[in-house]
């Protein structure tokens, strides 16, 4: 499964924001330290405010910041709010009419069952206690990638 | 143990059973007394293998949780396996299911368990939340099942 960047950038978000949750910060200051476009950034931020997940404050000084409940806030609600996720029910695609084409649905169903359960039952509480378990290298010692 | 958290967590005895029974029954709605009668008697003739613990308030019972130790099951080695937590309804986000966890787990390490296991319903969302919480993550085991009069 691969995320979209924008749903990327919106989870690297909250993270950062709901690790404070008292302190605002600007977009700029998140983007960098993921390495990612503040532009980009700004816009996933202006619709994670919209969702009433993080508050932006204007002016010199402003900022965002996290206003959700870490406790119950999923990693499944972020997501869907910047790409769709869940049970294949999208249009009849070719073959699906067949036994095996049945079949193939069946064993993908079971796939996007397991990843919705995951994704809904890892808040961002649970999530933060993760990322503090995890060892993450140095900034110097960080790779580049391509935005 | 915080004011907050006026309860005490001790192993169960025969007089808490009935507690048991109705608490489980009104979490689960499935009422299951001789089932818990029979976990308690294998708690008794396994001390060290079974763990029935109960969360007290004064005297009211508030939560419990069971668990055993199982080895070599699905080619396994020994580990601890938590199958059943209730908290009361009315005494829930005060830490109490965290710290009955934590009880069970350090009943494990005493057994010289190092590894805890659970299985949660894949649409049993806020049971699973409470278990990520505690740090679990997936385990390298997938359950498979089967209708028997396919």
């Amino acid at each position: 499964m691969r995320l979209q960047v924008a749903t990327r950038h919106a989870i690297f978000s909250v993270l950062e924001l709901a690790s404070q949750p008292d302190r605002q910060m600007s977009a700029v200051d998140i983007a960098e330290k993921y390495s990612i476009s503040p532009n980009h950034l700004a816009k996933v931020l202006r619709t994670l405010g919209r969702e009433g997940i993080v508050d932006a404050a204007r002016g010199v000084g402003g900022g965002y910041r996290f206003v959700g409940n870490p406790k119950r806030l999923t990693l499944f609600d972020i997501i869907a709010i910047f790409e769709p996720i869940g049970p294949t029910t999208g249009g009849i695609e070719a073959g699906d009419d067949t036994s095996e084409g049945q079949a193939l649905r069946l064993v993908m169903n079971e796939i996007e069952d397991t990843a919705r359960a995951t994704l809904s039952s890892i808040t961002i509480d649970t999530m933060l206690k993760i990322a503090r378990r995890s060892s993450a290298p140095k900034p110097s010692e960080r790779r580049s990638v391509s935005r | 143990m915080t004011k907050e958290q006026a309860f005490i967590i001790r192993p169960a005895s025969a007089a808490d059973i009935e507690h048991i029974v109705r608490l489980d029954a009104a979490v689960t709605s499935m009422p299951k007394s001789t089932y818990w009668e029979a976990l308690f008697k294998d708690c008794q003739s396994r001390r060290n293998q079974h763990f029935l613990l109960v969360a007290v308030k004064g005297d009211v019972l508030v939560g419990f949780i069971a668990g055993e130790i199982r080895a070599w099951e699905f080619g396994s080695p020994p580990c601890g396996w938590v199958f059943a937590i209730a908290v009361d309804p009315n005494t829930r986000l005060s830490g109490m299911g965290a710290d009955l966890f934590q009880a069970i787990c350090d009943a494990f390490r005493r057994a010289g368990i190092t590894k805890v296991r659970t299985m949660v319903a894949r649409d049993a969302q806020l049971v699973m939340s409470f278990f990520r919480a505690q740090g679990m993550m997936a385990g390298p085991f997938v359950e498979l099942e089967k209708d028997l009069d396919e």
